[in-house]
């Protein structure tokens, strides 16, 4: 067993965290008041490869396997989540589908353009009627010679607004149930797109959720992605390749935030000594701490799993679901720490405390996650 | 155009450092780029990118300051040269890395050089104006700007805050002062490509130098912390009270007027 990262994995690492510091945390407060990433931050990650990290080399990107997607996760953790989330969702939901299932033709139309951040990716599988029972869905797509009309809306969909290229999923046989729907590749400027409604959310702020609708829009039949009736499990399939992602994303801003209660708590002085030297803050951090080291094990361990080609559905969904526990209770512990400053907007605790949440919600539910873990129980005791 | 640079590894001031008998710890240290050469990295890019030819970075260090040079090489610098004396030399000063140096332009022809304007742990602001004398080139220190229009040169120079405006011809070399560019972040392409490049690692002996004939010429005596900032004073009363004590507080105890 080896603990340790490759050696171009930490230089990456480092790389990536001193930009972070340097820059992102420089803007943290600006994106929290103006609901937006400013554009230099996003040139900037643009030009160090940060929209390129699964993509592969041939593409124009940097080729990483998962351990290594994790790693650099884990240090974009470490900022806004806004963020994080407008390069997580494109290089996880957003251009996984293309590159995992995609043509040669196809990846060669999309994936330079998004390994370069021109084009961003987003994935469009939720609607009003189909949010856990994404099988549920209403959006039709049907077949016109060399051509599918698409008809019908999607909701909450991260990156709808910057997105240029979104993996979509429609139903294409209705009379087959999960079994009818077929993913596509669809551009914004396809004749029938609209952007609907950008969504106010609790946090995540600078990322921007928004609804799709889809009037008789015309995509060609070449960017069909995978096959006819396979959409739902391609979905899934995408959803599953994100989740140890996700785990490093948590795992980073959990650690970021005990960053922020060891310097406030050796700082901030109650009853005459710096409250760091109080059993109760000490228990707490321990706590975290405690939190942090197991998550980190179980995130790198789907990772290098997910490298040797196993079997990751259940380990996946535990990481999900263990990441976004730790993440929430880290930031409520956090809050606590920091005491009435941990509930003001002029510092960044609160605003991790409302981003944490969204990750027990998007990408399956929690609820969701532990129906995977027991199927996947039960399918290992046959 | 044959472009140096000249690079040196240093401790972040950015983060805590100790300070034991009369030494700075290097365990726990976090070492970087000096950033004065890091302006130097990003013009010799720019200056290749537009010129054309080749950025060599050559830094006098240690076998760690390979991951400092390799930061170079991420950032766009073609090749790198360690000249490393941790064998050879207990102590250095600027003479030091100013004649290891010129052992080693001895048979280049390089047409620039670029260095920072100063270090910032011992800010001695010597090695780039020493090295130009001993090469016998022209050197200009504290750029802000750098125009190059065939063997010509001008510059602009930092003089205290005000603008001095240089011309003089290559070879040259200059030191960099901030203001001249905003250096780039090591893209992520860049990095997995630099393990590639040429890290090329020199001995003194390889440059039939040996100990004596670059032996320091000062000697450091003691390295200690500044004091701790004291809490300050806040001065009561209306404003003419307050201009009177602080008159007397700026004549009496700190004895500056
Ligand atoms: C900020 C944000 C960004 C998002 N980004 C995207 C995106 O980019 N692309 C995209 O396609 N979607 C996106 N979503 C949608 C997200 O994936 C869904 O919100 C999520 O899957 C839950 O669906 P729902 O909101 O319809 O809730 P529902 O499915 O209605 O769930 C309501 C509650 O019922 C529970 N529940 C439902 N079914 C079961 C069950 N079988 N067993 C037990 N409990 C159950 C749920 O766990 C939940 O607690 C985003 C959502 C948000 C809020
Ligand atoms: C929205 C809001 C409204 C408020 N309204 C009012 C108001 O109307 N009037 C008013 O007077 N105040 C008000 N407050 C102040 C509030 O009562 C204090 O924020 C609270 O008492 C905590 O004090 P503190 O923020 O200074 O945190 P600190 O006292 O610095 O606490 C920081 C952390 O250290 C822990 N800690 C401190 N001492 C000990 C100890 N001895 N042992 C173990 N742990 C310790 C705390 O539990 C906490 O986890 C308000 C605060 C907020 C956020």
């Amino acid at each position: 067993m080896d603990f340790n990262f490759s050696e171009d994995i930490e230089f990456l690492r480092q790389n990536v965290r001193k930009f972070v510091r340097e820059e992102v945390e420089a803007v943290a407060m600006e994106i929290e008041e103006k609901n937006e990433i400013p554009q230099k931050i996003v040139e900037q990650s643009k030009e160090m490869g940060l929209f390129s990290l699964g993509i592969p080399e041939e593409y124009g990107g940097l080729g990483l396997d998962m351990v290594g997607k994790c790693a650099i996760y884990e240090e974009l953790g470490k900022t806004h989540n806004g963020y994080t989330t407008l390069i997580g969702a494109h290089t996880g939901i957003g251009s996984v589908g293309i590159v995992e299932l995609g043509t040669d033709a196809q990846k060669e139309k999309y994936l330079p353009k998004m390994a370069s951040g021109e084009w961003i990716g987003s994935f469009a599988l939720t609607e009003p009627s189909a949010g856990s029972n994404a099988a549920n869905m209403k959006t039709t797509a049907e077949k016109k010679g060399d051509k599918y009309i698409i008809n019908g809306s999607k909701h909450y969909i991260t990156n709808a607004v910057d997105g240029h290229v979104f993996t979509v999923m429609a139903v294409t046989d209705p009379s087959k149930g999960a079994k009818g729907i077929t993913s596509f590749i669809v551009e914004k400027d396809f004749p029938g797109f609209i952007l609907g409604n950008v969504e106010d959310k609790m946090g995540l702020r600078g990322s921007h959720s928004a609804e799709l609708f889809f009037e008789d829009m015309e995509v060609p039949a070449e960017n069909v992605l995978g096959e006819e009736g396979r959409g739902y499990v391609n979905a899934l399939k995408i959803l599953a390749n994100g989740r140890a992602g996700l785990a490093a994303r948590n795992l980073g801003s959990s650690k970021r935030l005990l960053e922020h209660c060891l310097d406030y708590a050796s700082e901030r002085e109650q009853f005459g000594q710096p409250i760091i030297e109080m059993q109760a803050i000490q228990h707490m951090l321990a706590e975290i701490s405690k939190e942090i080291a197991a998550l980190e094990a179980l995130t790198y361990k789907v990772a290098w799993m997910t490298d040797q080609g196993q079997r990751v559905v259940k380990d996946a969904a535990i990481a999900k679901l263990y990441g976004s526990e730790v993440y929430n209770k880290v930031a409520d512990l956090a809050v606590q720490i920091h005491g009435g400053i941990g509930y003001m907007r002029d510092y960044p605790i609160e605003r991790y405390y409302r981003d944490a949440r969204i990750t027990k919600i998007y990408e399956g539910t929690s609820e969701i996650q532990k129906n995977i873990i027991a199927n996947e129980l039960k399918r290992e005791m046959k | 155009m044959n472009i140096y640079v000249l690079l040196k590894k240093t401790f972040d001031t950015e983060e805590k450092i100790n300070v034991s008998n009369g030494e700075i710890e290097d365990d726990g240290a976090e070492f970087i780029i000096n950033p004065y050469d890091e302006y130097a990295v990003e013009e010799a890019i720019n200056q290749r990118d537009a010129h054309g030819g080749e950025v060599t970075v050559v830094t006098v260090g240690d076998e760690d300051s390979e991951k400092q040079l390799r930061t170079a090489l991420a950032m766009g610098a073609d090749k790198a040269v360690l000249i490393n004396t941790e064998d050879d030399l207990e102590e250095g000063d600027a003479f030091t890395t100013a004649k290891i140096l010129e052992a080693y332009f001895e048979d280049k022809e390089a047409d620039l050089i670029l260095g920072g304007n100063v270090a910032i742990d011992e800010a001695s602001g010597q090695v780039g104006p020493r090295l130009a004398e001993y090469l016998g080139i022209p050197y200009v220190t504290t750029i802000t700007d750098l125009k190059i229009e065939g063997e010509n040169v001008t510059i602009e120079k930092d003089v205290e805050g005000d603008v001095e405006i240089v011309e003089t011809s290559l070879p040259l070399l200059v030191t960099c002062q901030q203001g001249l560019n905003e250096p780039r972040y090591p893209s992520l392409p860049g990095i997995m490509k630099a393990k590639k490049k040429p890290l090329e690692e020199l001995e003194i002996d390889d440059l039939d130098l040996d100990e004596d004939d670059v032996a320091a010429k000062t000697k450091t005596i003691d390295i200690f912390l500044p004091p701790e900032k004291e809490a300050g004073r806040v001065l009561e009363g209306d404003a003419s009270e307050q201009v009177q004590e602080l008159v007397s507080i700026l004549k009496n105890d700190e004895k500056v007027l």
